[in-house]
């Protein structure tokens, strides 16, 4: 039913969820300084995490073990991008010794605030919640992880993901 | 019909572990905690055998003269271990792996409850309803 209006009610709810937090924030002074961005951009990558993982115990619920980190990574910019964003990473790049870049030409959370240099500034504030996304999936498959996001040109972006080794 | 039913976090302690006949309960905790050690053995041993599809039940971990044990681990390193009464073998495989499914199912749903922290021990009501339909019933 493509008619149907649910696709953007995801995209609706990150939007208010963003100006939420950052409202919040202010609330309390007049200007926000780097300390409360950086909070902000933690509470939403603490809500992408926990969202992450119980995603990612649906998604992998019929599907068999993982045979390595390479394996979960290609599963994430399949199966788990196409569930969430519609579709799938546009290019994986790894070095092979735990960083990976997965790099999304057209970012589903971006793609309606602009498609060039405009609101550059603002995008990060986006992708937080997206990064504690993959964090947590991740984390409920068994890898530690840093994810960092960055913008360039909207609304391309690329995450890069760490692996922590114990 | 499952005597015990347990479910453990894959720091390997007990998220949920329920058993029937409440005197012999510490028996089966520790049944459950020895058959972790034949758990991680299976899960290592298919790692290494590279198998293209490996599966999330174990099938049966090891019998004794009273009982047997199943395991199945997911995709997150959650193991569920059931204990059954040997005396009732009319149980077939096909039955403990929709058991397991049905835990299966009922945990995704505990998971996904934005009030359930994961790490937590499991004390949704409609796990544990999901969980007594399954037991060995006491009169």
């Amino acid at each position: 039913m493509k008619d149907m209006a649910d696709e953007v009610l995801f995209d609706f709810l990150h939007m208010e969820m963003v100006s939420h937090v950052y409202k919040e924030q202010q609330s309390s002074k007049g200007e926000l300084d780097s300390k409360d961005r950086a909070v902000c951009v933690s509470i939403l990558e603490g809500m992408g995490f926990r969202v992450g993982q119980g995603l990612i115990e649906r998604m992998t619920r019929d599907s068999p073990s993982f045979k390595d980190e390479l394996d979960m990574m290609k599963f994430i910019c399949k199966d788990f991008w196409t569930q969430v964003f519609r579709k799938q990473i546009d290019n994986l790049r790894t070095n092979h010794q735990g960083t990976y870049v997965l790099q999304d030409n057209k970012f589903a959370l971006l793609a309606q605030l602009s498609s060039g240099k405009q609101y550059l500034e603002d995008a990060p504030k986006y992708l937080a919640y997206s990064c504690g996304l993959v964090r947590g999936a991740l984390s409920n498959l068994g890898l530690e992880s840093v994810v960092t996001a960055e913008v360039s040109l909207m609304p391309s972006c690329k995450f890069q993901v760490v692996i922590q080794k114990l | 019909m499952a005597v015990c039913i347990s479910v453990i976090a894959k720091e390997n302690y007990p998220l949920y572990i329920r058993s029937v006949p409440t005197q012999s309960e510490l028996k089966f905790h520790y049944t459950v905690h020895t058959s972790l050690d034949v758990v991680e053995e299976k899960i290592s041993a298919a790692g290494k055998a590279m198998a293209d599809q490996r599966e999330l039940y174990l099938g049966l971990l090891y019998p004794t003269e009273d009982y047997k044990v199943y395991g199945y681990v997911t995709n997150s390193k959650v193991k569920f271990v059931i204990v059954v009464d040997s005396s009732n073998t009319s149980l077939r495989d096909n039955e403990i792996r929709s058991m397991f499914r049905k835990l299966h199912n009922s945990f995704t749903d505990v998971m996904c409850n934005p009030f359930y922290n994961p790490g937590d021990p499991v004390q949704s009501k409609a796990f544990d309803s999901m969980v007594s339909g399954m037991m060995v019933q006491v009169s």
